[in-house]
């Protein structure tokens, strides 16, 4: 199956804040405790990605569900919404 | 900000707004504090508003250009393996006539900013861009009012509506309601599919603003507790799929993917043909039932919609429980406000409204209905296929004799599930819904 996430985001309309609204709280947690890191798979905006030695956040994508604040095992994620105003803007809802 | 308000409201949803709307329409000071930056600009739910619920709100809705996308005629409930679909659809004239309006679909970044408009010009004072943070506290544990993202943004009133939706950071710092568990939300993602409005018309029988909804359950939701569906709007097409969201977990499914997959089943892929994806989004759904609704009000406070975790799965109603009780949180505070107590004593006229109401009095008769899905895997995983080679069998003309094929097809649903486990299903069905 290849569908690409990013396709999708593309046709969203986002006003990105210079600040994430999203942090790990402890990113060694997510390395050395975390086997499953469900974060990878859950999000529906695909928000977190795996690099060589940690776990990256695209916040500007993130669809503002709450999904990755309730799924992570560990309760590393920070999660607040974006400031007032910023985020995804729907267009039809 | 110095004013004190009678009513301060979180949220511009269906709940927020109706409380609003009642609320201003009395003459009460109250303010709607959305964060989005107009109302509609973060929500997102299936697509139906169901009129009656709105028109105990405002009774002339159609009138005043609600932004209805179609009226809803036909309900279809799929039931789909890989290759087949089993439906039942029920479509009646009474739908057309006097139960227009009954359902149907909008998209709420219209729609939420219409009702606002409508609550706006009763006078309530709507301001977007702003995200609630926190409560503010007296020293007795009261709620006096929020804080927000805002410079100097402490705002007080009487009483707070916390409408603020499912996913509620505010719920989770305040615990005014438990944190969710991700068993007790389903994580929906939603496709907006363009497509000429006579097309979607000829592809499902309707015409003149009239449309369908399609309820799906099977294997699509990739072996995990889940519902799918497709619902048309003027222009567009709605396809969603959700699953809870502790089986995403478990099954590493990816949402973007499943959707995907679920937009190319036979049954599905010839209505969005050529259509062009407009909109992608992605929301939960409160699922977890009775067993989940809070404490609905506190002292200083009143909850509703899907904050309160109001959701009838098996109807997939939500909009319309959000609706009636924003309504019900304004009467209390209208009562509230002559009395002038709002304390958890004062503010118990809306733990006992809602209870007398259909909002809880459905919850609770559906109350077993989530562990129904949660208990019985085999409607997602062996049965589509089970119930399906079983109607193949009925349905394969060649000159075996018809007891044969009977029998074939017995065993075929026996394969989907043996048969004291249908039996099981049958049995606990009965009870999620008796």
């Amino acid at each position: 199956m290849s569908a690409r996430v990013e396709d999708k985001l593309f046709l969203d309309r986002f006003n990105v804040d210079a600040e994430s609204h999203l942090r790990l709280i402890d990113p060694r947690t997510c390395m050395e405790k975390c086997a499953e890191q469900p974060c990878l798979f859950i999000c529906p905006a695909n928000v977190y990605k795996l690099e060589k030695e940690r776990i990256s956040i695209n916040y500007e994508g993130c669809l503002e569900c709450g999904s990755c604040r309730v799924g992570c095992p560990h309760f590393n994620i920070e999660w607040r919404f974006p400031r007032g105003g910023y985020g995804v803007r729907h267009k039809f809802g | 900000m110095e004013e004190i308000f009678d009513a301060a409201i979180v949220g511009a949803g269906p709940a927020g707004l109706s409380a609003a709307c009642i609320l201003a329409d009395r003459g009460v000071k109250v303010i709607v504090l959305e964060r989005g930056e107009y109302p509609g600009a973060k929500n997102m739910f299936g697509g139906v508003v169901y009129g009656h619920s709105l028109g105990r709100i405002i009774p002339d809705f159609a009138q005043k250009n609600c932004p209805m996308e179609r009226n809803i005629v036909e309900s279809r409930i799929s039931y789909l393996s890989e290759q087949s679909s089993i439906s039942l659809t029920y479509r009646d004239q009474a739908f057309f006539e006097q139960l227009q309006n009954n359902a149907f679909t909008v998209g709420r970044a219209k729609f939420d900013r219409w009702f606002a408009d409508q609550a706006r010009a009763k006078g309530a004072l709507l301001v977007c861009s702003t995200v609630v943070t926190d409560l503010l506290k007296d020293g007795a544990g009261r709620v006096v009012g929020v804080k927000t993202d805002r410079a100097e943004g402490d705002l007080r009133a009487r009483v707070v509506l916390l409408a603020d939706g499912v996913n509620s950071p505010l719920a989770a710092k305040t615990g005014f309601r438990p944190e969710v568990g991700p068993q007790h939300v389903a994580l929906a993602v939603k496709e907006l599919i363009g497509l000429p409005e006579e097309v979607i018309d000829e592809r499902f029988g309707v015409s003149a603003g009239n449309g369908v909804t399609n309820e799906i359950l099977g294997n699509v939701t990739m072996e995990m507790n889940g519902v799918a569906f497709v619902y048309t709007n003027r222009r567009s097409i709605s396809v969603g799929i959700g699953a809870n969201l502790a089986d995403f977990a478990k099954a590493r499914v990816r949402p973007y993917e499943m959707i995907e997959r679920f937009k190319t089943h036979p049954a599905i892929a010839p209505l969005i043909k050529d259509g062009k994806p407009l909109e992608y989004l992605a929301h939960w759904l409160p699922e977890g039932g009775f067993e989940t609704v809070p404490k609905l009000f506190g002292d200083g406070f009143l909850i509703a919609g899907d904050s309160a975790m109001l959701f009838n799965a098996p109807h997939r109603e939500g909009s319309n429980l959000a609706m009636a009780s924003g309504r019900m949180a304004a009467q209390t505070v209208l009562e509230a406000l002559q009395r002038g107590d709002f304390s958890s004593y004062g503010l118990r006229g809306y733990g006992e409204r809602m209870a007398e109401s259909f909002v809880l009095k459905d919850l609770k008769k559906y109350r077993r209905f989530s562990s129904l899905l949660e208990n019985h895997r085999e409607l997602f995983t062996t049965l589509p296929r089970g119930a399906a080679e079983a109607f193949r069998e009925i349905l394969t003309v060649d000159e075996s004799p018809k007891k044969e094929r009977l029998r074939g097809a017995r065993k075929a649903l026996w394969r989907g599930a043996a048969p004291l486990r249908l039996l099981r299903l049958m049995w606990d069905a009965w009870r999620a819904i008796r």
